[in-house]
């Protein structure tokens, strides 16, 4: 984020800034910064109708026992593990393809990738969750006939997880994509000419330069998906049955919204769920950019 | 935006003809499986149960009927919501809040996003970086506040809860700006020289040439409060206040039977729309999505 503080020449004007930031101030304030606020806090307190008491850190004790919880953060970095460096690579590979094949075509990949992110979790759900029926499904039809093999996909501790990946991952290409083709653009095409003639083949010009210049679209990607990824849960709620089997599709923000929703209504409890979220996602996002950000300096 | 459209890539770059046909062949299946299925839904919402349940299944529906769509929208006989029609309320629904969220987003990531780009106020830095940090952060976090705040005012099942938490968008706020430090300072000072003040910079300077920019911002609000379902969840009890993505996600869990062809039609139904404006308005999709990206 180099430009973001670059200095202007032109003298800002000296009144009247805060009439301006209002409109978005006062909700910003009231809706987004003051509930974030709230959030944290509350999970260091114990919420019992209508009387709050302060407790430090018991409801964080209560995590460290808690084997669902675990569970869920294991699911969680299961869940990345999964769908982002496949999500990298396969955007990546997608782009590479695409952009010289013309304007034509990189509007019409654009387009086909793009749509399932349009579509929203709520309707792809919908659907995966009849192609992975394990009767009537698409996908059994499609292995039984192949290979002879019917599974129960979303019934198996062994197979639940990769296969709710597999729909995060379908709605995960289109914005990587778009991104990698702009960046594509961006790369001077002396420098693939120079490498040329250096000798270097369609492989090489890739690895040599193409990938060292997407660099930071890399890491805008990878940084955006992981944070991203980390909150799955709309595929955990329509597509099993609590987080199982046995919970191991159970994620951190499944977990939370259980306590807290479900007749439990446990809010402090989930409050505390939600800080470690918080910290994990706030921690990934500093220490991704810090890698990565130096690495591109030292080219 | 690096948008390379219209530039013939040089030699170097070129694929030879069977690479060209390779790639063609690859993608078309990556984008085929990518598609599939958004095909098997709106094609199921035209089968029957029996239909629906057939083994081989029916690549094209044979017997298309629109009987999951009447069953829709004309209420569900002995469920939850008989003899309504809850489907056109939900329709309303979403529409009503996108456009709400929608129009609120632009409005104030106008304003702020100028005030943070060009105003001077005490704070300004902070001010930045909190909505970069909001950006970043996990939404769930202030998800049970939002709700107790909600339940406090006795928003519950209304529009208001619905729609304020998402008034302010701080995403678009930043896009904006960085949208906006591409105005050339000149043509600031020269205004300022005539004796333009801060509102009249903003009306006939800054608001025209962001354009794009709003129109980024207006798409991808919009499909956020379609295709937002968490919240959406949790403050709406009553059928006649679901949202689109709420009133079909239930048609699977409240019927005893999961009726195939009936939630492929309720998932038609919330795609349709937002598919539509996607079409119209694809040029703000890649100006949006490249913009956040490569001018951070």
């Amino acid at each position: 984020m180099s430009s973001v503080m670059t200095a202007s020449s032109v003298p800002r004007f000296r009144r009247g800034g805060w009439v301006f930031l209002l409109p978005a101030g006062a909700p910003f304030i009231a809706f987004v910064l003051w509930p974030l606020i709230h959030g944290v806090s509350l999970g260091f307190f114990d919420v019992q109708l209508g009387e709050t008491r302060f407790v430090g850190l018991a409801n964080y004790r209560r995590l460290l026992d808690d084997e669902t919880f675990w569970a869920a953060v294991q699911n969680t970095c299961g869940f990345v593990v999964l769908v982002v460096p496949i999500v990298w690579v396969l955007s990546l590979g997608i782009s590479a393809l695409v952009y010289p094949m013309g304007s034509f075509a990189r509007s019409f990949f654009r387009f086909a990738f793009y749509v399932p992110v349009v579509a929203g979790g709520v309707c792809l759900a919908m659907v995966w969750m009849w192609i992975f029926d394990q009767q009537f499904g698409l996908l059994n039809h499609i292995t039984g006939s192949l290979m002879g093999v019917q599974v129960d996909w979303l019934g198996r501790t062994d197979t639940a997880l990769a296969s709710l990946a597999v729909v995060v991952i379908s709605w995960s290409l289109g914005q990587p994509i778009i991104i990698f083709l702009a960046a594509l653009g961006g790369i001077p095409p002396e420098l693939y000419e120079a490498a040329r003639i250096d000798g270097a083949g369609p492989l090489r010009r890739f690895w040599h330069v193409t990938l060292p210049l997407l660099r930071p679209a890399s890491l805008f990607v990878l940084v955006t998906q992981t944070i991203g990824v980390f909150q799955v849960f709309v595929v955990v709620l329509l597509l099993t049955v609590n987080g199982g089997p046995a919970h191991s599709t159970r994620t951190i923000v499944y977990g939370m919204y259980e306590t807290a929703f479900t007749p439990m209504y446990d809010f402090d409890y989930a409050a505390a769920q939600g800080s470690v979220l918080l910290v994990a996602l706030g921690t990934i996002a500093v220490l991704q950019f810090r890698l990565l950000g130096r690495q591109t300096r030292l080219d | 935006m690096s948008e390379q459209t219209g530039q013939t890539p040089l030699p170097s770059t070129r694929l030879s003809r069977l690479g060209r046909w390779v790639s063609w062949g690859l993608l078309l299946v990556a984008a085929t499986a990518a598609i599939l299925p958004l095909y098997w839904m709106t094609t199921g919402s035209l089968k029957l149960q029996s239909d629906a349940m057939k083994t081989p299944p029916e690549w094209f529906p044979e017997n298309p009927t629109v009987a999951n769509y009447e069953k829709l929208f004309g209420g569900q006989e002995g469920g939850a919501w008989s003899g309504k029609r809850p489907a056109s309320r939900w329709l309303v629904n979403s529409l009503l809040v996108a456009v709400s969220i929608s129009v609120s987003a632009v409005f104030t990531s106008a304003l702020a996003g100028y005030a943070l780009w060009k105003l001077s106020f005490t704070g300004r830095r902070v001010a930045f970086w909190l909505v970069v940090a909001t950006m970043m952060l996990p939404r769930q976090v202030s998800l049970i506040p939002l709700y107790l705040m909600v339940v406090g005012l006795d928003w519950m099942d209304s529009y208001p809860g619905l729609i304020a938490p998402f008034l302010c968008y701080p995403f678009g706020i930043f896009l904006v700006r960085q949208f906006m430090m591409q105005v050339p300072d000149e043509l600031l000072a020269a205004a300022r020289i005539d004796g333009a003040g801060p509102w009249r910079i903003f009306w006939h300077i800054v608001l025209p040439m962001s354009r794009p920019a709003l129109g980024a911002v207006a798409i991808f609000s919009f499909m956020g409060a379609w295709n937002e379902y968490l919240w959406q969840l949790i403050v709406t009890n009553r059928p006649a206040m679901y949202t689109l993505p709420v009133g079909v996600s239930k048609l699977v869990t409240t019927l005893s039977q999961f009726d195939l062809g009936l939630a492929m039609a309720g998932a038609t139904v919330a795609f349709l729309p937002m598919l539509a404006v996607f079409v119209m308005f694809q040029r703000y999709f890649v100006q949006g999505v490249s913009v956040g990206a490569l001018k951070g």
